[in-house]
């Protein structure tokens, strides 16, 4: 296994982490923010929402197979089990799809997972490689050194069919996180945090990389956490570098061959923002922007009604067994819907084992099957007109969960869960 | 104008000759798509079902009052959030002649040329135009004509690599013609 990072070449000034993997699959030794590039994909991904669209244009390319049944991979995730009518005949369409063209990796009830919590579980994306998808969240995989971005249905319809695909190199921006976080404080608040000072278009095109001893520090999914969010940034990518926690996750999971890349220490950044990490507080985001976010000791009473643990962004073992800290032994507020979901059957399993979902059902909450469900407002926990959510998702768009006239704040698992028990917005420190 | 997506081969964006006029619906920063086409729709994808939702997030009026090659103007960062191909073809579907913003999510950027939708970058455009107001937009030059002010924008010109994309007609029509190219 090639995991050793590779010596930059003196000739040519250097690059970051997003360069040079865009260089090495391009096959030129060098690559500057703004060149179009041709660039061979690891991996293409799909849902059971873009899929059936991309199926169609893939469809209408005129080959008959896709370029590697190998590398297409397929998940249901969004609106499975099959919410109603009109989405069980997408699913169908996936389904059918997968089998046809016989790819190896289709995953679906029971064995499926939201797919940026599971294709990294399954080993299907490792250091190195370069990924598109058609979700926005594609750029969760950042944290495995791998650069990764989502694209549309149309784009992914192209690689299914030629395993290409075009892109244009984008700035890298550094964050450098300094210091040691305080208690209850973890990626998402990080990001949240990160979202707040630069804006939802703080990093439009940008990939951000991800640095310092403070994130050095986080675990691969508090790490998980923070490159899923860099689209909340505008950004295309979210890079983290490899380091001992990332070879200790992917090692037992890889089946292939992959390649450590680092920033040279001379790479050009289009900025370097220095951020003090021990300063910050739990974060929530008001509506109707993830930018909107306000440390925990600013937020006034504000009363919820429901409560969502779960998604791409916090549905991973540690968001659950924080969440379980937090609500063991107590109850859910009588007023209070809390739903958890954890992100893969994995993570179910694995919870049950750990007694995470005993304390969940014990304290009152519901505990669901692995679906992005509530987070996009398809199902599992959709909110009426008025109603107020505090959620472990990525978005709080107007009607993102629901009614257009309803609200999400977001926040991380610990301050989810205590609002859960407070019946409104709230730390742990107040029910502990 | 006719562009292609579910028509013939032939059927391209025209982007010589033709001229795009409509009336200018404007909005502010930020339009994320889940306001473009809320997730609830996302059980349907022809862009005539997905159109009668267009905008609902934040403009209910619209899907019902819009007319064929009307113009929708918008501040920063619009179509940002999710990758959904759902909103330019809700917006496509809507009749929508074209686009233009001070910023465009990138997702949401590519989507749109790639399904055949009119996409232009241009703030001066946006700062200089009312709701109401009815404009000319010439694609091939990138001019933007305020046919009630009678002002003149120019509009980003798009990278040559994109225009290929464009003048194909769209990602699925550019990789066709690709095809037949190779021996």
């Amino acid at each position: 296994m090639n995991s050793k990072p590779k010596t930059p070449n003196s000739k040519l000034p250097g690059m970051t982490l997003a360069e040079k993997i865009l260089a090495a699959h391009a096959g030129l030794e060098k690559v500057s923010p703004g060149q179009l590039i041709r660039v061979p994909v690891d991996l293409v991904l799909a849902n059971d929402i873009t899929a059936p669209l991309a199926i169609r244009e893939f469809e209408r390319i005129g080959v008959a197979k896709v370029f590697d049944r190998n590398k297409v991979v397929m998940v249901a995730d969004h609106f499975v089990p099959n919410k109603d009518i009109p989405s069980a005949e997408q699913c169908k369409v996936m389904r059918h799809f997968a089998r046809a063209q016989q790819l190896t990796c289709y995953y679906d009830v029971g064995t499926m997972g939201i797919e940026h919590a599971l294709l990294p579980e399954q080993g299907l994306v490792l250091p190195g490689d370069l990924v598109i998808g058609a979700d926005s969240h594609t750029c969760t995989y950042g944290a495995l050194g791998a650069f990764a971005t989502g694209l549309g249905s149309t784009d992914i319809a192209a690689a299914m069919a030629s395993g290409w695909t075009w892109l244009k190199v984008p700035h890298t921006i550094k964050f450098v996180y300094h210091g040691r976080l305080q208690p209850w404080v973890g990626g998402k608040d990080l990001i949240l945090y990160t979202i707040g000072q630069i804006g939802v278009d703080g990093a439009l095109y940008a990939a951000m990389e991800f640095s310092g001893e403070a994130v050095k520090a986080l675990s691969m999914d508090g790490r998980f956490t923070m490159a899923n969010m860099a689209i909340e940034a505008g950004a295309k990518a979210g890079l983290f570098h490899v380091d001992e926690k990332t070879q200790a996750y992917v090692r037992p999971r890889a089946r292939r061959q992959y390649t450590v890349y680092a920033s040279d220490p001379d790479a050009e950044y289009a900025r370097v923002i220095e951020i003090d990490a021990d300063q910050i507080e739990p974060q929530v985001a008001f509506p109707h922007l993830p930018e909107n976010t306000r440390p925990l000791s600013q937020v006034d009473h504000v009363p919820i009604d429901q409560v969502v643990i779960g998604s791409c962004t916090n549905g991973r073992l540690e968001d659950l067994q924080v969440a379980a800290r937090v609500l063991a032994g107590r109850r859910v507020h009588r007023d209070v819907r809390c739903i958890v979901i954890p992100a893969t059957q994995a993570i179910y399993l694995e919870a049950v084992r750990q007694g995470l979902v005993e304390t969940f059902v014990e304290a009152g909450a519901a505990v669901s099957t692995p679906t992005c469900g509530p987070c996009l407002g398809g199902y599992m926990g959709v909110l009426a007109a008025g109603e107020r959510a505090i959620a472990t998702t990525n978005r709080n768009f107007r009607g993102r969960m629901g009614h257009p006239d309803s609200e999400v704040y977001l926040a991380g698992p610990a301050v989810a869960a205590a609002s859960a028990v407070l019946g409104h917005i709230g730390g742990p420190q107040e029910v502990l | 104008m006719n562009i292609a997506r579910h028509g013939t081969p032939n059927s391209k964006l025209q982007t010589q000759n033709s001229e795009l006029k409509g009336r200018v619906w404007k909005y502010g920063d930020n339009v994320d798509t889940d306001a473009i086409i809320p997730a609830r729709y996302l059980n349907v994808s022809s862009p005539e079902e997905l159109a009668r939702h267009c905008l609902e997030g934040i403009d209910p009026g619209f899907a019902g009052a819009v007319q064929p090659g009307d113009i929708i103007l918008g501040g920063k960062n619009f179509g940002c959030g999710s990758s959904r191909e759902h909103a330019p073809l809700a917006i496509k579907g809507a009749g929508v002649s074209c686009l233009i913003a001070e910023t465009f999510a990138r997702i949401f950027y590519r989507n749109a040329i790639n399904i055949g939708l009119p996409i232009l970058e241009c703030p001066e455009a946006v700062a200089g135009t009312e709701a109401g107001q009815t404009l000319a937009v010439e694609l091939a030059t990138g001019t933007i004509h305020n046919l009630d002010t009678g002002q003149v924008f120019q509009a980003m010109p798009y990278p040559p690599f994109m225009m290929e994309i464009i003048s194909a007609g769209g990602l699925i029509e550019w990789m066709r013609k690709e095809l037949t190219k190779q021996p």
